[in-house]
């Protein structure tokens, strides 16, 4: 430890933040990892249509592929804003 | 019945090939049969860096194609007893490999040979396919900094899903990771993800750590595998890579930096 440490510690070292974006972006692509190619673009394909509805952010569709005994099980789970429903009857 | 391991890292310029050239020498001068494959067809650079490339008449797609026999293609290393290359082509791309030609040639390889160190060009096409589809064990080569350990991750998805053993079920390929170009001062700094930082993201072994280092250079400016140049610092932690490869327990050298009376009073 030297004396400069300490003016040196107020900014966020460059290296934690690479180690935060690599942690986010790996997770992600293995959750994406062992699926059929066509899953991204299915997912892709989902959130347009919801939008034709619902107004909804970029990662509102989450799909999760697990496997129970011979078959393969194909999660969805789609994150609706709170205030939806009452655009969605006004619209 | 050889040991087959692929050098592979997904990203370009990351150590491959001074790490298949440096891991064979070693793997040889440990007194284990070896030879190295280049599987970097159309770029063909393993002959320079091992310091053969005047002795190159036929290659590895010659042999797949039956125009020269294994004897005729591979280069025994004048330095070092029991270490063999075998030149990738120049002339062709990477389509001159089947899978059935590789599949042979390696077959043929391990009658002689304890070890085979394929080494894999970069990226995640054929060739890269082809140099980790029938490996045994992967080193995989990182350097600390974001793209090249994100496809690092990448080809492990690979390894544990399109190579022989995957495909027939068999123990999965074993994974070691080789960290290279760290350097120690800039991790102190913060200014470079650390050998922790990487070991938790990728969650594989760690065979080794190299350190940035001029000798790796002037090893190849020199033709000389960098772990013969025993007295310089990547040389030495190739030597203990290897020796824990081969099951030697050796504790992780060159994670910090050295530093004089003026660094440590200054220095971050």
């Amino acid at each position: 430890m030297s004396f400069l440490n300490y003016f040196r510690s107020q900014k966020k070292r460059s290296a934690a933040v690479a180690k935060e974006r690599l942690q986010i972006i790996v997770a992600r692509e293995r959750s994406h990892r062992g699926g059929p190619d066509y899953l991204p673009m299915l997912q892709e394909e989902l959130l347009q249509v919801i939008r034709k509805y619902v107004k909804v952010e970029d990662d509102a569709v989450k799909m999760q592929l697990d496997r129970a005994g011979d078959c393969e099980v194909l999660e969805l789970n789609i994150t609706l804003p709170e205030d939806s429903e009452q655009e969605a009857r006004r619209g | 019945m050889a040991k087959i391991v692929v050098v592979t890292s997904g990203k370009g310029g990351v150590g491959k090939t001074t790490t298949s050239a440096a891991f064979s020498a070693g793997l040889a001068k440990a007194g284990h049969k070896t030879v190295v494959v280049d599987f970097d067809v159309g770029l063909r650079n393993l002959d320079l860096i091992m310091g053969c490339e005047r002795r190159v008449v036929y290659d590895f797609v010659n042999v797949i194609n039956g125009e020269a026999n294994l004897n005729q293609a591979l280069i025994k290393d004048k330095r070092v007893e029991g270490l063999a290359i075998l030149p990738a082509s120049q002339t062709r791309d990477k389509d001159a490999l089947t899978q059935d030609g590789v599949e042979r040639v390696l077959n043929e390889l391990s009658e002689d040979y304890d070890y085979i160190v394929c080494d894999s060009p970069a990226g995640i096409e054929r060739g890269a396919h082809l140099a980790m589809y029938y490996a045994d064990a992967a080193l995989i080569v990182s350097n600390p900094e974001v793209s090249s350990v994100r496809d690092s991750d990448r080809v492990l998805g690979l390894l544990s899903s399109k190579t022989r053993r995957a495909e027939n079920g068999d123990a999965p390929v074993e994974e070691h990771l080789l960290l290279t170009r760290y350097a120690a001062s800039r991790v102190g700094k913060g200014e470079m993800l650390s050998v922790e930082d990487v070991c938790e993201i990728l969650a594989i072994d760690l065979l080794g750590v190299i350190p940035e280092s001029t000798s790796v250079l002037n090893a190849s400016n020199a033709g000389v595998p960098v772990i013969l140049e025993e007295k310089t610092d990547a040389g030495q932690a190739y030597v203990d890579a290897v020796a824990r490869f081969l099951g030697e327990e050796r504790e992780h050298r060159f994670l910090t930096e050295k530093k004089g009376f003026l660094g440590r009073l200054f220095g971050g």
